[in-house]
């Protein structure tokens, strides 16, 4: 048994518990926020998740929920929510509002949050039942815990923990980051 | 900043000098502080702010001098919409504009569309009936969802808990009569889009029995709390001369002593057939938008049951082939039949040109349709005129004087939806 | 039903100020010139078989291509609706609107309640009201151009304000 075991079993460790007690901001502007209501309340428990409790300030946050329809003029709004979030940090588009801005293609609405934040997990539904954003909520849990997702930081069994994933992953970097890398 | 930090306040020359807003302050010995308005900004991502509006107070202290609401934070351009769908297109829209009271905002649209095509007054019984059980279904759901936020901005969160189990209730209900639970779509032009289930009825009177059972133990929690009613009575008051002038109706006019409401006043589907009570306010705070909501939660539940006794069978949909998607066994089996269905869903329905103003009592009072119709089967202009935009609007002139804790109780009690303020 | 209304708007106002009158499907309405709009607005509240207390609504219509539209006739339709809480009878009010001048009186000083409809009719049609207090846009941000709900503005030409940048994870 070596450094490697140590590591990995700390990184998953910390991944366990990285994604049983997320702290939520819930950005809600719309209707799927009624669906969010019902999801926190005690019905559709989220509560058993360990993500009962909304953060409602981005510093203390880790899981941006992205809850209803974005419109244009939300978007600096959002975009600074998501810059002042810190690292390790994840995002889920609830609702086809958030995903690619649903049947309202028109002038004000943004088709989509991943227009101006990376988003982890979509969640379609206009609204979504409770019970699939339960399912998404799970299906984060399992990204949290291989370490994948947009976060940049990731525990790595070579360096140690916490590192940015740009000093590891280059490759998954969109094509003009690695030539600024350089440059 | 300024000299404010000087130690001896009498060498300052003041730049703005407030007292402290205590009624008692000149028995206090409390000294003049020299202060500066701040501009604080409140929103449009904010956990009280229902939905996204952006509040830009000036404050001076605790206390806001000037208060300037930004909304359009969703605007998601129902009119625009409206004018490239068809009729029965825009009944999805309509779910989202004020989306806590679906079935108010399609009956309302519907019913709009109906005088332009002349036969708002023989539309079937029982669909007039489904009309009002689900509508009143959906304005309970309405004031449970205010009262329930609400109250859990200001702490009190077993009673959030308390009204979303409510809702939960009904919710599956609403699931059982139309498909959804929050974006029903359940009108169609002509009545609605599918029948009643057979109990549905008494599955709706059991669970308000259980609702009943719910706000008693919130009037328990709320009503006689002295924390509560120190941060809602006298806050936010709203005079009667002011809800008129502004437009204010439903729970927040009525709160303030204008005994309107449409529902009485202009009856429409089958409300003169039965006997409830409109509860109206006579001071305009916070506490009276409160009791009002409360009362008309109980009410809407008497109009429910009198009209689950009196609902008769029939028809749920109206039987003009120009209007309604002709019956599916028919649709498969008759050229004629397909020919209508597919007509209807490509061009829609051939509205005849003409303007109308058509008004309902939606959750958050007077929702009005104006819709202007050229001959086509899309509208020109599909207006809505919505009962909480002049309702956020007098919040410029009811906020300045209060503390910023205040704004938390009156913007919810407003109840404003971002969907139908901002459209 | 309405008709008291119209009756008393056309006996007070025979000069001219109203282009016509008429009732169609329970809606009473009344077209009243440009100029007289302030006129005919405060004749409304204030006399006592009207009382038009209640401030409704007001919006604008772009008429640009309506078939039924005669094509020399100017553009925008200012629409307002007033309600009567005390005598409960309603009517609308019709003001037509040029392209090359879309300004009208405001009603602000009237009815309190106009103040944000017509900031919304400025920001969606580019109706000005001359007289109101803060004209800005209401429910499209500053930096937006144009008037979207205009005919001639398409429905899905955006104007955002931000996006991801190209190429990264940011």
């Amino acid at each position: 048994m070596g450094f490697e075991f140590h590591t990995t079993s700390l990184r998953s460790a910390v991944n366990w518990a990285r994604k049983w007690s997320l702290f939520q901001y819930p950005f809600v502007t719309a209707c799927c926020g009624m669906e969010f209501m019902s999801v926190a309340a005690s019905k559709y428990d989220i509560a058993r998740f360990g993500a009962e409790f909304p953060r409602f300030s981005p510093r203390q946050a880790d899981l941006l929920f992205i809850v209803g329809t974005i419109t244009e003029r939300q978007g600096p709004a959002l975009r600074r929510i998501y810059d002042q979030m810190c690292e390790p940090k994840w995002v889920v588009a609830f609702g086809v509002c958030a995903s690619t801005g649903g049947f309202y293609q028109n002038y004000a609405t943004m088709p989509g949050a991943d227009q101006v934040v990376p988003v982890d997990v979509y969640i379609p539904g206009c609204p979504p039942r409770p019970e699939q954003v339960l399912d998404a909520l799970m299906l984060l849990q399992d990204r949290i815990q291989k370490g994948e997702g947009h976060s940049q930081i990731t525990i790595d069994a070579e360096r140690g923990y916490d590192v940015p994933i740009a000093a590891i992953r280059p490759k998954q970097l969109g094509p003009g980051a690695a030539a600024k890398k350089e440059g | 900043m300024s000299d404010s930090h000087d130690h001896d306040v009498n060498l300052v020359p003041p730049t703005r000098r407030v007292v402290l807003g205590f009624q008692d302050a000149e028995d206090m010995d409390v000294p003049d502080l020299p202060t500066e308005p701040v501009p604080l900004n409140m929103g449009p991502s904010h956990p009280a702010m229902h939905g996204t509006v952006r509040m830009v107070l000036e404050v001076e202290g605790e206390k806001i001098s000037s208060a300037d609401i930004q909304i359009g934070y969703l605007h998601r351009c129902f009119e625009k919409e409206s004018e490239s769908a068809t009729w029965t297109q825009i009944f999805p829209y309509t779910d989202r504009l004020n989306y806590i009271s679906p079935m108010l905002n399609n009956i309302g649209y519907a019913m709009a569309v109906e005088k332009l095509l002349g036969i708002a007054d023989t539309l079937p019984e029982r669909a007039q009936y489904i009309r009002v059980i689900v509508g009143e279904t959906s304005r309970i759901t309405d004031h449970l969802t205010c009262l329930g936020a609400s109250a859990m901005e200001l702490g009190a969160f077993t009673v959030f808990l308390y009204a979303l189990k409510a809702r939960e209730w009904i919710f599956e209900l609403l699931e059982e009569i139309c498909g959804a639970r929050l974006t029903v779509s359940y009108m169609r032009i002509g009545g609605v889009a599918a029948d009643m289930p057979e109990e549905w009825g008494k599955k709706l009177l059991d669970v308000f029995a259980r609702v009943r059972d719910v706000m008693v133990d919130i009037s328990k929690l709320l009503d006689r709390n002295r924390i509560f009613r120190d941060r809602m009575d006298g806050i936010g008051i709203i005079t009667k001369e002011d809800a008129i002038s502004w437009g204010i109706t439903g729970p927040v006019g009525r709160s303030t002593g204008l005994a309107y409401d449409v529902r009485k006043d202009h009856p429409y589907l089958v409300y003169d057939r039965f006997d409830f009570d409109v509860p109206v306010g006579s001071v305009g705070d916070n506490f009276d938008r409160y009791a009002v909501r409360v009362e008309e939660i109980l009410q809407s539940m008497r109009i429910i049951e009198q009209a689950l006794a009196q609902i008769p069978a029939g028809r749920f949909l109206h039987p003009d082939p120009r209007v309604s998607l002709p019956p599916k066994s028919e649709t498969y089996n008759s050229i004629e039949a397909m020919i209508a269905h597919f007509k209807l869903i490509m061009d829609g329905i051939h509205v005849p040109p003409g303007e109308i103003y058509s008004f309902t009592e939606a959750g958050n009072g007077e929702l009005g349709f104006y819709i202007v119709a050229d001959g086509t089967g899309r509208p020109w202009k599909c207006r809505v005129r919505p009962p909480c935009f002049p309702a956020t609007a007098v919040l410029g002139k009811v906020l300045p004087g209060l503390f910023i804790a205040d704004v938390v109780p009156t913007f919810g009690m407003i109840n404003m939806i971002g969907g139908e303020c901002d459209r | 039903m309405a008709q008291i209304v119209l009756d008393r708007l056309t006996a007070q106002f025979t000069g001219g100020e109203l282009v016509e009158v008429g009732s169609n499907l329970g809606n009473e309405w009344a077209r009243v010139k440009r100029e007289s709009w302030l006129a005919v607005a405060k004749f409304l509240r204030d006399d006592p078989a009207t009382k038009m207390e209640m401030f409704i609504d007001l919006t604008a219509v772009d008429r640009l291509g309506l078939r039924t539209w005669p094509e020399d006739a100017p553009r925008f339709d200012v629409v307002v609706h007033l309600y009567s809480v005390s005598l409960k009878h309603r009517v609308r009010l019709y003001s037509a609107v040029p392209e090359e001048d879309p300004s009208i009186d405001t009603l602000v000083s009237i009815w309190a309640g106009a103040n944000w409809y017509e900031r919304e009719a400025y920001d969606l049609y580019g109706v000005r009201f001359k007289g109101h207090p803060d004209l800005r846009r209401i429910l499209m941000y500053p930096e937006f151009v144009g008037h979207p709900l205009r005919k001639d503005y398409p429905k899905e030409k955006r104007q955002p304000l931000v996006r991801r940048q190209a190429g990264t994870r940011e």
